[in-house]
């Protein structure tokens, strides 16, 4: 890799409790790589993932994200924070607030547009992810997959340059997995920085550069997901793949 | 196997609902035998009550009269009583020339209300902001004066209803404040802000008021220089806002418990800080969330204000007791339950509304659906 990378993972360590859920994690992402992370439930995907922007601590170990290093220092979480975009599973949009509202809120109060300003903004980008003719409803009116796609939008609109999505699809029902996929799709064609943890191992193949397998809190194994789906190496991911794609 | 293809049915409308009073009544009230015998019992019951009460509380009630000879009736309520007194009962001793600013007092608290529980168009919003920032001021300066060229009046002076009401509300709009600053404070990842909050709200809550309010009004002086010189009804006051802001501590916290974790990570994940999180996302949500148990503190602190009795005051049920110890008025003891029907009924109106008004405010703030 000729450029530095926008993510760097270096020998990180976390425990929840006793629990040791990130044993030596070591990553590089460079930028616009698009990186899909899977293994089994409780493998620490989703935990790796929120160290980028601290929603989880590290206890050992350097994570560095566009150059800043993580520490306890709020300047520096705050910084990262605007520069990483994180979607996840339960949606997680402000319910007391129209979709407009959820994706203006951010806009006007940390990067600091004017109301107008950011109203523009957020329906260009609602736009994009066909769901403008909702801009005025409360989230709880909407459908799961609208929901989510509100909550990239909401994302999108920080202008982050990292782009995190925590199995955003496992909460759907099936038919609108793919009207939420195929805007990540266009994300990815856009030269985003994507971290994606899922199981829709179609996705993978198609968006990924890389796959990440872990299992009991390490990287397992990594390789381009054609090599990776059709010759898993370790006999972990062998099985691991075995059960995911009986049920697909 | 050959696939089994059943025919595909056209919506249909639902089936016709029968309407009408009588349907109405049968499946509602006499739907089984049993159902029918519980309705029977209940009229009767509703029967008896309502005749006395209509018996005793208007038809061989006396209205109007000078003392206790006026209700030689014992089997009606004696509300000679209360309209001879009502004054006295609303102003308490106000200084009779300065009533009218009492008078203007609750006709702005009227509006106020009025402010909270109707629409005004476009201008809601501001109308409701000013009044709530601009009617304790006016309270203040209207009741307590010494400024502005109204005469001052000590608040010792007050009472009646007149106590009654700035206490509650004094009470209230304290504690809802304080008690938000403690709920952060008690939920704050800094150890020594959340001890000290939690042992503040669990003091408060664990000793009994009347111990408070005793202690404030008799001890402060003794603790605080110059505490004497702190208006006897201010320390009251304070001591009604010192423990009920710890209730409402708890009722915040309960409803911040209510919102989900995922509300705090999306709004880290966008780079909200904590104050702004709390402002804009979190306690909009939690407070909503509180409303029910909010009114339910909001009654007792009403309620509650009785208490002052034990220190002296005559508030609204003080004065009430201090009228029916004049010998013009003593007498039979229907005069007594007169007088108290009349509180319980003036209490009751008070909170009822209270309540009503809560139940709006969950169904206008709720938008889930």
């Amino acid at each position: 890799m000729s450029e530095e990378p926008v993510i760097l993972f270096d020998k990180v360590n976390k425990w929840f409790g006793d629990f040791h859920v990130l044993r030596d994690i070591d990553l590089a992402v460079a930028k616009g790589e698009r990186i899909v992370i899977c293994g089994p439930s409780g493998s620490g995907k989703s935990t790796m993932i929120r160290c980028i922007n601290r929603l989880e601590e590290h206890q050992q170990g350097t994570i560095i994200v566009d150059g800043i290093e993580l520490t306890d220092d709020i300047k520096n979480i705050d910084s990262i924070r605007s520069e990483v975009g994180m979607v996840f599973q339960s949606f997680n949009l402000f319910p007391h607030m129209t979709v407009l509202d959820n994706l203006v809120i951010g806009q006007h109060l940390v990067r600091r547009l004017p109301k107008g300003e950011a109203e523009e903004v957020a329906m260009t980008y609602l736009e994009r992810v066909k769901i403008a003719d909702q801009a005025n409803k409360h989230p709880g009116q909407l459908s799961g997959g609208q929901q989510q796609r509100v909550a990239i939008a909401r994302s999108l609109c920080m202008k982050p340059k990292i782009m995190l999505f925590d199995e955003v699809t496992s909460a759907l029902d099936p038919e609108m997995v793919k009207e939420v996929l195929d805007v990540m799709v266009d994300l990815a064609e856009e030269g985003m920085t994507m971290l994606v943890v899922t199981h829709e191992m179609g996705f993978a193949r198609t968006v990924a550069n890389r796959v990440i397998f872990m299992d009991e809190g390490q990287i397992i194994e990594e390789n381009t997901p054609g090599a990776f789906f059709d010759n898993p190496a370790s006999e972990r991911a062998q099985s691991f793949i075995g059960q995911v794609l009986h049920h697909q | 196997m050959e696939p089994i293809l059943k025919p595909f049915k056209e919506q249909q409308a639902p089936p016709l609902q029968s309407s009408g009073f009588v349907v109405w009544l049968r499946s509602n009230f006499f739907s089984t035998w049993i159902n029918s015998l519980m309705t029977i019992g209940l009229l009767w019951v509703i029967y008896q009550i309502g005749s006395f009460v209509i018996n005793w509380g208007f038809i061989d009630a006396v209205w109007f009269g000078e003392s206790a000879k006026a209700c030689p009736n014992v089997h009606g309520a004696c509300w000679a009583f209360v309209t001879d007194r009502w004054r006295l009962f609303v102003y308490g001793l106000y200084p009779s020339e300065l009533r009218w600013r009492v008078d203007v007092f609750y006709g702005l608290g009227a509006l106020t209300i009025a402010a909270f529980v109707f629409s005004f168009g476009p201008i809601t919003k501001r109308l409701r902001l000013t009044m709530f920032i601009g009617f304790p001021i006016a309270a203040y300066i209207l009741l307590v004066g010494g400024m502005v060229g109204l005469k001052y009046v000590t608040p010792e002076d007050f009472g009646g209803l007149l106590l009654t009401v700035v206490i509650a509300a004094v009470g209230i709009f304290a504690s809802i404040p304080l008690g938000l600053i403690l709920m952060l404070g008690r939920t704050s990842e800094l150890k020594v802000i959340s001890k000290v909050c939690a042992y503040y709200i669990e003091f408060w809550r664990g000793v009994p008021h009347i111990a408070v309010i005793v202690m404030f009004v008799a001890l402060l002086p003794i603790f605080i220089p110059d505490g004497n010189k702190i208006d006897i009804v201010v320390r009251a006051l304070i001591a009604f806002a010192a423990f009920n802001s710890a209730y409402m501590a708890e009722v915040f916290r309960g409803g911040l418990q209510s919102i989900p974790a995922g509300q705090f990570e999306a709004s880290k994940a966008i780079g909200l800080s904590y104050w702004k999180m709390m402002g804009y996302i979190i306690l909009p949500q939690a407070i909503r969330n509180s409303v029910p148990a909010l009114v339910n503190t909001c009654i007792s602190i009403f309620k509650e204000t009785t208490i002052v009795l034990l220190i002296g005051f005559s508030d609204f049920l003080g004065i009430i007791q201090l009228s029916l110890e004049d010998p013009k008025w003593l007498g039979p003891p229907h005069i007594f339950s007169s007088a108290y029907v009349f509180a319980a009924l003036i209490y009751f109106s008070f909170t009822f509304g209270m309540s009503k008004y809560s139940l709006r405010l969950e169904n206008r703030t709720n938008v889930d659906h």
